[in-house]
């Protein structure tokens, strides 16, 4: 049951980081792709309608853990209390960014609007790349299951690190990057003329730089832990997942060349969910590695909620899923295609 | 230790008192909405011509947009909070509470985001009857997530449905005796009708302003009629019966916070409600007290003469840590609630009489009354937060056992200035938005809801387009 709220939880998780990563992706890549307010105001148009829909990911998903997993929520909530504290201004600055630019007809506050909203948004990637890189290095926890992480000590990994040493600000670059190559694919699909030119560019550079963080985290995720291999010798199965990964890799230039950015688009996504996926699939059954002393790490089996909580929620979930999808899939068949004819070509 | 464990609390206190500033209008305002757009779909079949309250519906939906927009990332950090302010209360209790929480995303938020986006941009694309729908829909979504909230709320005033299992930790027994909690009952109808009085007071505030300043007039007589009558049986059903019923559980399972409420130290028989006095909680008595004599005794037993318990009868140990506070709060939530029964009631009689658009001064006591409901709702939940101390789970578990202990009182209040430097920018851009749609007024609005003066666009897409 556990294990099954476990793959739950990660699938949400997956679905927010593909969702709302492209929204955060288009921030990024932003100021190099839109020049002048009309093509800003084109590429912010293309997640203005879905990036509020994509954020509640984040919310369903953090409500999803604290409901399976108290004990990994209390621990870990309150351990990363800076960088989640900074993670919620930057979400507050990146909402107002997005959403006031269009109240106000002055280039000044559009110019701040547009900063703002990138900025927040680079910054965000990168701290949910170094909050995995975390999760994967470990963190201190101690006997009761707490820690507490300042936001960096000597940048060395070792059993006290802080939240950024050199390897979470590997994986924290390796996110940017790969959200920047989301965005781009994402902002390729949705435009035309010179800014899918140019987010076609952007796309093809992140993509050589994506290829050789992903090749480098892997090495470095090896060598300092060389236990992420056990699961894919326990269950061969799981080799399927870098397979993805390289596929999706190699998918990409080839889609971009022959102009079919959907599936470029796709590829990108598929490199997320393989990255991500691998990642849950080398934890499993660890949810919070201690760097400390491996006895006190948290897994699916001393974090859980009780076993009744468990069986419920699996009823009321599915439920809401099937509900939420529902709706879902009532308003993209509605709005399909014909949103904004006449206007900017955005959607 | 003693000064991390003050900081947590004003933390969460701040950050969720400027919180809830927004949901009360925007849970106040869904149902008007919804009101609007069933007179448009009656009147309309009646007289296609009249655009009246579908452009009402629109300039609500505005506002309530606004509202929504900062409600959602003000919201954002409520859920954080749980885990990185108060660990040990989240891992104690998560086992019961998550389950609400969980629900409120996967029923709430969902719906909500999802077709506030048809609502805000899809009337002209698919008419009216799924424009009402969806309207319907975020009034729904709105009320669930209340309701969510009020259960988790409830269960730490008053716990049930559970067991403490073998770690220590509250588990879930029974899911429906969480969710039909009697507390939650009683406080959801109490708080929901709290919300619909600031929705209903903010409706009748705007109408009287622009009967008065002589703009949008059609709309401010519209705008008054609703306002008007829907606040005042709100107001009267907040006192009798949600107020007594929510007052009714305090005093059977609260009886320290009751006695602080009402500034009792000594038992009484025949116990007064004191309307105006100080508490003072060193000398133990009240200064300069005007009492209704035997009230108390009576609402709370429905005897004039029963006992009423005073704060001496309970160790120390329970009593409320800021009886002042507490005394004060509850105090300006009744005193307000009755003032607002007296207006709405004789605003109505006006409006009844055809009086009330020329009355000018009954617009003036209008148009300033909105604020009031405001803190007669922040006022309601301090008296009840602090009306549960010194538990965070009543009975179950001390406030002082419930914070992040591995989180320093320096980094909380490293936070807690940065959430004040924050909202203070997001209260400058709110109420200049606001301004805007105020001047800006329902008359011109066609169907086209135009993102641009839309606080949120959830226009819902798909990925791929």
């Amino acid at each position: 049951m556990e294990t099954l709220w476990f793959i739950l939880v990660a699938l949400m998780l997956v679905a927010y980081v593909v969702l709302d990563g492209f929204d955060l992706g288009v921030g990024i890549v932003a100021p190099l792709v839109a020049r002048g307010h009309g093509e800003r105001r084109l590429v912010l148009r293309s997640i203005g309608p879905v990036w509020d829909g994509n954020e509640v990911w984040l919310l369903a998903a953090g409500g999803a853990l604290y409901f399976a997993f108290p004990l990994l929520y209390a621990s870990s909530f309150s351990g990363f209390y800076l960088p989640l504290m900074m993670v919620l201004w930057l979400l507050m600055l990146r909402g107002i960014g997005l959403e006031l630019r269009s109240h106000v007809d002055d280039p000044l506050a559009w110019s701040a609007f547009d900063f703002v909203f990138s900025l927040a948004s680079l910054l965000l990637a990168i701290f949910f790349g170094a909050a995995i890189g975390n999760v994967v290095r470990g963190v201190p926890l101690g006997a009761d299951g707490y820690f507490f992480e300042a936001l960096w000590t000597d940048f060395r990994v070792g059993p006290h690190p802080g939240i950024l040493d050199w390897y979470t600000v590997l994986t924290g670059v390796l996110a940017l990057v790969a959200l920047a190559v989301h965005g781009a694919n994402y902002l390729a699909v949705k435009t035309e003329g010179e800014i899918q030119a140019r987010s076609r560019r952007v796309s093809a550079g992140g993509w050589i730089a994506l290829v050789a963080l992903t090749v480098l985290s892997l090495v470095a995720t090896l060598s300092i832990r060389p236990r992420v291999l056990e699961n894919f010798e326990t269950y061969p199965w799981g080799w399927i997942i870098p397979l993805i990964v390289v596929g999706a890799l190699a998918a990409m230039p080839l889609y971009r060349r022959q102009g079919k950015d959907r599936h470029a688009f796709l590829a990108s996504t598929a490199y997320l969910v393989g990255m991500l996926g691998g990642a849950a699939f080398a934890l499993y059954p660890t949810l919070l590695t201690a760097s400390t002393d491996p006895s006190y790490s948290l897994t699916i089996h001393n974090a859980k909620t009780g076993a009744y909580s468990l069986r419920v929620g699996l009823i009321w979930w599915s439920l809401g899923m099937v509900l939420a999808i529902g709706y879902f899939t009532f308003l993209y068949r509605s709005f399909r295609g014909k949103v904004a004819l006449g206007e900017d070509h955005g959607y | 230790m003693e000064s991390a464990l003050g900081l947590h609390r004003l933390h969460f206190a701040f950050t969720v008192t400027y919180h809830y500033l927004f949901p009360q209008l925007t849970m106040g305002l869904a149902p008007l909405i919804v009101i609007f757009k069933s007179l448009a779909l009656w009147k309309g079949g009646l007289d296609p011509g009249d655009n009246r309250y579908n452009r009402a519906a629109r300039f609500w939906g505005k506002i309530f947009a606004i509202n929504f927009f900062f409600g959602v990332i003000t919201g954002i950090p409520m859920e954080f909070q749980f885990g990185t302010n108060w660990a040990k209360f989240s891992q104690y209790s998560g086992g019961v509470i998550a389950t609400a929480l969980a629900m409120e995303g996967v029923f709430a938020f969902f719906l909500e985001s999802s077709f506030l986006g048809i609502f805000l941009f899809g009337e002209k694309r698919f008419g009216q009857k799924i424009h009402f729908l969806s309207a319907l829909m975020v009034f729904l979504g709105s009320w669930i997530s209340g309701f969510f909230i009020i259960v988790t709320d409830a269960w730490m005033q008053h716990p049930v449905g559970f067991e403490i299992g073998p770690d220590g930790t509250a588990h879930l027994q029974s899911f429906w005796a969480l969710l039909g909690n009697e507390w939650a009952l009683w406080q959801y109808v109490h708080n929901m009708g709290g919300a619909v009085i600031t929705g209903s007071f903010a409706m009748a505030a705007t109408g009287a302003f622009y009967l008065l300043s002589g703009r949008q007039v059609e709309y401010g007589r519209l705008f008054l009629r609703v306002g008007v009558v829907v606040a005042a049986i709100a107001s009267v059903l907040q006192l009798f019966p949600s107020g007594d019923g929510h007052g009714q559980l305090i005093a059977k399972y609260q009886q320290p916070t009751l006695a602080a409420m009402e500034g009792l130290f000594n038992s009484e028989a025949g116990a007064g409600i004191v309307l105006v006095g100080q508490p003072d909680t060193d000398r133990q008595k009240l200064d300069n007290p005007i009492h209704v004599p035997g009230a108390l005794s009576f609402l709370t037993y429905r005897r004039w003469e029963s006992v009423v318990k005073g704060l001496n009868d309970f160790p120390r140990d329970q009593w409320p840590d800021n009886i002042a506070l507490l005394y004060y709060s509850y105090h300006i939530m009744v005193g307000l609630g009755t003032i607002f029964i007296a207006i709405m009631v004789l605003a109505a009689l006006l409006l009844w009489r055809r009086k009330l658009y020329d009355a000018r001064w009954m617009l003036w006591i209008l148009m300033l009354s909105f604020p009031f409901p405001y803190i007669a709702n922040t006022a309601g939940w301090i008296t009840a937060e602090v009306g549960r101390q010194p538990w965070v789970v009543y009975g179950l578990m001390r406030t002082a056992n419930g914070f992040s202990s591995n989180v320093s009182a320096g980094n909380s209040l490293f936070t807690l200035l940065g959430f004040m430097g924050m909202y203070s920018l997001l209260s400058i851009l709110f109420l200049l938005l606001l301004w805007r749609e105020l001047m800006h007024g329902p008359a011109f609005l066609n169907g086209e809801g135009h993102p641009a003066a839309a606080g949120t666009s959830v226009l819902p897409k798909t990925a791929e387009g």
